[in-house]
């Protein structure tokens, strides 16, 4: 079934942020649209993962609008974010490492589960039910994953680009709406990369998940993306189809440099 | 060979979410609470009840309680004597001015009352990490005590605060003798580890895991840090009241503010540190070792010293005592940083293998 893209639902407007003195991000707008791949890219220190951490609640901008399926929000705290169906990765991975990869993944579902904690002492009725639920649903991502064999692996044990696909999964586990990815393939091998863009793809394709990435792999994301906005120092240079942004003189330049 | 899970095979998600997935460890817990109930109250002389079994009981349930504060939500904290304290003047006082009250009851108010108290006092952990929090858990220790000690209202109007409770009856069933309370003792202390147990295998333990081990994600994902921690405080400063409840009533008979001081708080680090940090196994080891090994020493050592006729008088022998028992510490730290609880686990893992390593 061929994925439909669908309206906007994510609409970002005019949003500034500083930090103190310094200027992240400049009046910056882009939308997202339902089921698409919109991806993110620019040179370090662009502000590309500030825009992220907007998008989701860590960061609270000094100016601007979030519109996100018609509800106008200045800001947002990371609860109502998650609450809304937002789920994402980080740039440095944010696993708990204490904990094995099934119990990270069933962390992720915790906005979905109801009993309090007197319920669980008692670990009776209801609580039990809710856990085996949630188990089953955890499981299919760990399927979708292919990561079986480590479900019961403390997470910390786990080389790199496990690590990051266990992140991916506490993100799915969510059921999210919209899944912001930083940098996934950062740091991987080609093998590895690959996977991890099978990955992404087929959760845009089976599950009609929105997804906003950021990515330094030029190849993956002018293949992968249907739109692409390029940011540079903390101002939004280029915004349009993979195409379109590569003949960008402006984005040359930002990424290549211009003679003078 | 015999500790091998091989042809156990799990059909369902629940049974492979049981406490204990493997069938030896069922056994070995069944033999053990039965040793414990059964055997041990008809074996053991009062000398064992009183100076090794309830203490033990009792300070495990402490270390427990600290550590699903320290352990599992990552909240270093100094004040669990003080949290004691609270357990055990409040049960006091529900049972001496209320009429009637039922001794449980005392002891699940004392514990609610250190809930409370320790929800105050984990308001800074909302600011305030790690060793910087330990200092502010230290208020609490300070001032509860001082607390106790200046208002006698809170000690029924005794002189400098001592209290001596009442003798522990329910239902008419006297407790007057020591097994009487140590099968008291031990029956809540199984229950709350079982409690503890759920806990932190469902949802309210991953969230304190989760903020232990990255609050940043955890607050992405969803998880209100406030709420959690909080929650933490309470119910580990539930477990140390509960805790402080028996070692008033069921341990010591009479206590003063000055014995829930700085030294014990310290004592309880000691044993989840030696322990085991988040695990409710190490709790009990640690509590075990604190406990246990000084009391070992003071009858070893001498009769080595006589044995091999050095003329040690007593108090060399508890100098000699104190030293072996801190380089023992350090021993144990620098083979298992992780505790007793890990070496357990390590030895486990041996045994599924032994006698065929490879």
């Amino acid at each position: 079934m061929a994925r439909q893209i669908g309206e906007v639902i994510l609409d970002l407007k005019n949003i500034s942020l500083r930090f103190g003195g310094v200027k992240a991000l400049t009046d910056i707008s882009f939308n997202v649209r339902e089921h698409e791949i919109r991806a993110i890219i620019g040179p370090n220190g662009a502000g590309k993962s500030s825009m992220l951490n907007v998008i989701n609640g860590v960061y609270h901008p000094q100016e601007g609008e979030i519109i996100f399926r018609g509800e106008h929000r200045k800001d947002m705290d990371t609860h109502d974010a998650a609450k809304g169906g937002f789920a994402r990765t980080f740039q440095n991975i944010a696993l708990f490492k204490g904990m094995s990869v099934l119990d990270n993944l069933m962390t992720g579902r915790n906005l979905k589960m109801k009993c309090n904690f007197l319920q669980h002492a008692l670990w009776w009725g209801s609580a039990q039910k809710e856990e085996l639920e949630h188990r089953k649903k955890v499981e299919e991502v760990i399927d979708f994953l292919e990561i079986e064999h480590i479900r019961k692996t403390p997470v910390g044990r786990l080389p790199y680009g496990l690590q990051k696909r266990v992140e991916l999964g506490r993100a799915l586990a969510a059921e999210p709406s919209m899944l912001l990815l930083d940098e996934p393939m950062a740091g991987m091998n080609v093998e590895e990369k690959q996977d991890m863009c099978r990955f992404i793809l087929d959760v845009n394709d089976q599950f009609g998940t929105t997804i906003v990435l950021i990515e330094h792999d030029m190849g993956v994301v002018m293949d992968i993306s249907d739109r692409v906005v390029v940011l540079d120092y903390g101002k939004k240079i280029g915004d349009g189809e993979p195409d379109e942004v590569k003949n960008n003189p402006e984005v040359i330049a930002a990424y290549l440099g211009t003679q003078h | 060979m015999f500790y091998r899970e091989t042809g156990q095979f799990k059909n369902s998600y629940a049974a492979d979410q049981q406490v204990f997935p493997i069938r030896q460890d069922r056994v070995g817990i069944a033999i053990l609470l039965a040793v414990a109930f059964l055997v041990v109250p008809l074996v053991a002389g009062n000398y064992w009840f009183n100076a090794i079994f309830i203490p033990f009981l009792i300070f495990a349930l402490a270390a427990l309680g600290l550590n699903i504060l320290t352990g599992y939500a990552g909240q270093l904290s100094l004040g669990s004597a003080a949290f004691m304290a609270v357990g055990a003047y409040a049960a006091y006082n529900f049972q001496v001015r209320v009429e009637g009250m039922p001794i449980l009851m005392s002891f699940i108010l004392g514990g609610l009352t250190a809930a409370g108290v320790g929800i105050l006092f984990g308001l800074p952990s909302l600011r305030i990490k790690g060793f910087y929090l330990a200092v502010a858990t230290l208020a609490a220790q300070f001032f509860i005590v001082w607390c106790l000690t200046k208002f006698p209202y809170l000690s029924n109007n005794s002189s400098s605060g001592v209290i001596s409770v009442p003798g522990v009856e329910m239902l008419g069933f006297k407790f007057d003798t020591p097994q009487s309370r140590y099968l008291l003792v031990l029956s809540i202390v199984t229950s709350m580890a079982l409690l503890a147990k759920n806990m932190v295998r469902s949802t309210t333990g991953r969230s304190w895991m989760a903020v232990r081990d990255m609050d940043v994600a955890a607050e992405v994902i969803g998880i209100r840090l406030m709420r959690t921690k909080l929650l933490a405080f309470a119910v580990s400063s539930f477990y140390c009241g509960v805790a402080g409840a028996l070692y008033a009533f069921c341990y010591l008979g009479s206590v003063e503010p000055d014995g829930f001081s700085l030294d014990l708080s310290f004592k309880i680090l000691f044993m989840i540190i030696v322990g085991g940090v988040g695990s409710i196994l190490g709790s009990f080891l640690g509590a075990a070792f604190i406990l246990l090994l000084p009391i070992f020493l003071d009858i070893t050592l001498p009769a080595i010293a006589g044995l091999l006729s050095l003329p040690f008088d007593s108090a060399t022998v508890s100098h000699i005592q104190l030293m072996v028992f801190g380089a023992l510490i350090m021993f144990f730290l620098i083979v298992e940083p992780h505790g007793l609880a890990r070496l357990w686990q390590i030895g486990k893992e041996k045994l599924r293998l032994w006698p065929f390593p490879h």
